[in-house]
Parts: C-alpha cells; sequence; structure tokens
C-alpha cells in the first residue's frame, strides 16, 4: 500500500452521506441494474422477497467493494481531480472507518446472500468483492495497463450473481452476460481514460493512454469492441433470446461500433478535441443499460 | 454547549436514528426471509 499523501484527520463522527458516498452510488447504479436483469432472465423466479434481498446483497457488495477501493486507493484519489473531492480525502472520515465499513458491509452482504438465495450466489458475491479488492484495486491498477481488462472481470459477476441467487445454478445465457461486460469494460474505460489521461498521468496510474499513447489506446478500444458487439448479439442465434432481442443488440452494438470507429478515425490530443471518444463513453452506458434491458423484456414479453 | 460539542451531538443523533431505522428493517426483512423460506420448503 502507498501511504505517501498525509490525509486530513476527522474531527467529527461520520456523517451518513460520507458513508453512502463512499460506496460509490453512481457505479453501484449499473451494477445493481444488471444484477437485477440477470435474476430477472433466470427461468425461475423466487419469491419476491427472496429476489429483492439477493439484489439489495448485489448492491451491498459493491458498495463495500467500492468502500474498500477508496479505502486503499486515499493517497491515489488525492492526485486525481475526478476523485479528489471524496470523504476520505476531505477530512470528513478516517481510513479506519472506511475500512471497517467496507468490511462490515462485504460480510454482512455476503452472508444475508447466503441466508437469503443460496450460498453459490454468496461464493460468487464474495469473489467478485475479493477479485475488485485484491485483484483490481491492489494488484493490477498500479502495475499493468492491462488492469481495466482483468479487472473488468469483478464489474461483470452481478448477472452471473443474479441468475444464481434465482437458480442455483450456472447456465450459458448468465456466461453470455458476463462476457458482455467484461469486454465491455475496457472500451468504456479507455474512452474515459483517454480524456482524462493527465489525471491518470499525474497519479502515475498505468493506464493504455498513458503507457501506450493515444493511437494505441484509440485502436484497442475499436478492437475490443468487434467482440463485443459479436458477444452481445450471441443470445439471438444461439436461441437464448428472440429476434426482438436480436435486432435491439444488432443495433446497439452497430451504433457502438460506428462510434468506436470515429474514436479510432479521431487525431485529437487534447481533451477539448476528444467529443468522439466522449460521446462514446456516454453511450456506452446507455448501451448497457439498453441491451440488458432489452433480453429483459425478450424474456418476458417479446419471448 | 460548544458549536463543535453541538455539531458533534446532532451527528451522533442522526446516526442513531438511522440505524434504528435500518435495523428494524433488518428485522422485518429477515422475518419475510423466514416466511418465504418455509413457503418454498411447503
Amino acid at each position: 500500500m502507498v501511504t505517501t499523501t498525509a490525509l486530513p484527520t476527522a474531527t467529527l463522527p461520520v456523517d451518513w452521506r460520507d458513508l453512502l458516498a463512499l460506496t460509490k452510488p453512481r457505479v453501484m447504479s449499473l451494477v445493481v441494474f444488471t444484477g437485477l436483469c440477470g435474476l430477472l432472465v433466470a427461468p425461475v423466479m423466487p419469491p419476491l422477497v427472496l429476489g429483492f434481498t439477493a439484489i439489495l446483497c448485489i448492491a451491498l457488495g459493491a458498495g463495500a467493494a467500492g468502500a474498500l477501493n477508496q479505502w486503499y486507493e486515499a493517497d491515489l484519489d488525492a492526485l486525481m481531480r475526478r476523485t479528489a473531492k471524496r470523504p476520505l480525502l476531505a477530512g470528513r472520515m478516517d481510513r479506519q472507518t472506511a475500512l471497517h465499513f467496507g468490511v462490515g458491509l462485504g460480510v454482512f452482504s455476503v452472508l444475508l446472500m447466503g441466508l437469503a438465495a443460496n450460498w453459490s450466489a454468496a461464493l460468487l458475491l464474495a469473489v467478485s468483492i475479493l477479485f475488485y479488492v485484491f485483484v483490481y484495486t491492489m494488484w493490477l491498477k498500479r502495475r499493468t495497463a492491462q488492469n481495466i481488462v482483468i479487472g473488468g472481470a469483478a464489474g461483470a459477476f452481478p448477472p452471473l450473481i443474479g441468475w444464481v441467487a434465482a437458480t442455483g445454478h450456472i447456465a450459458p445465457l448468465p456466461l453470455i452476460l458476463f462476457a458482455i461486460i467484461f469486454l465491455w469494460t475496457p472500451p468504456h474505460f479507455w474512452s474515459l481514460s483517454l480524456f482524462v489521461r493527465s489525471d491518470y498521468a499525474a497519479a502515475k496510474v498505468p493506464m493504455l493512454p498513458v503507457t501506450a499513447g493515444l493511437e494505441a489506446t484509440r485502436r484497442q478500444i475499436f478492437l475490443y469492441s468487434l467482440p463485443m458487439a459479436a458477444v452481445a448479439i450471441a443470445p439471438w442465434p444461439l436461441g437464448l433470446a428472440s429476434l426482438f432481442y436480436g435486432v435491439v443488440a444488432t443495433g446497439l452494438s452497430a451504433g457502438f461500433l460506428v462510434m468506436a470507429g470515429q474514436v479510432l478515425a479521431n487525431r485529437a490530443t487534447e481533451p477539448t478535441g476528444m467529443r468522439p471518444e466522449k460521446r462514446l463513453f456516454g453511450f456506452s452506458v446507455l448501451y448497457l443499460f439498453a441491451l440488458f434491458a432489452a433480453l429483459v423484456v425478450d424474456r418476458w414479453i417479446a419471448g | 454547549m460548544s458549536e463543535h460539542e453541538q455539531e458533534v451531538v446532532r451527528r451522533q443523533r442522526e446516526r442513531a436514528r438511522l440505524m434504528a431505522w435500518l435495523l428494524g428493517g433488518f428485522v422485518i426483512l429477515l422475518f419475510l426471509i423466514t416466511v418465504a423460506k418455509i413457503g418454498l420448503k411447503k
């Protein structure tokens, strides 16, 4: 752990709003949504209260991972404009509180998942939290430009957990959902890291634009978008979804590829000229929401 | 009481109130989970 930056000391009891901020609520919303979709496309529906609890546990687990990420990366966050206002850096909370909160929330979410849904889902939830904290945050993020590629697996777990919470076993469709998020993560994060490259460079985080340059990153964004699009459409030809999903997934993926192509063609070196990158980043969030929503609609209405 | 102490007490009260709501919610959730699990076994 790097502890070169002295953090301000908290003198007041922690405000609950700061604890909430520690869980990265915006990131959590996508995690909850994909987890919910994984549960809703499963062939069996658990009782409402058990389904609700499973999603709650996914949200709490994601919150725990976010809190532990901020606990570990406080020194790094201080060097980046995007993260400099987080509660630990503003002195509204001390690091030990963040650690205790993160560990407590993580253990609670896993135990509750085991009791309410099943222990397979609880195991997957525990693996996803530990993977995000130990593999991505502590090991990969500061060491390799592949941090996002491998670390992206942590964010790909929720639909798998949602499915397993409902059924108790793994099947091809949730594995495809896992693969979609896994392949979506690099283009999503690299498009962001292109226009906040100076932040990552200042914090010495080896993001691809910092280590390999802009052109290589743009090429990798496009290259990763190709298998992502193929996997996103795959449930339709594989007979796991109907024509409705096939049409929506094809349309959305075509849009994604066009935008990735515009990023590839862009030559701007300053953030002000990186409109294609900003557009792709914004669209990538919408893409994932719409794709998963289409699968749920397909399962419940169109299928 | 100084302004600082007042703020400390205010925050402690706010957190205690929130914790009470969360614990109450958790008890209700556990009850509903138990009922649902019994229903599944039947």
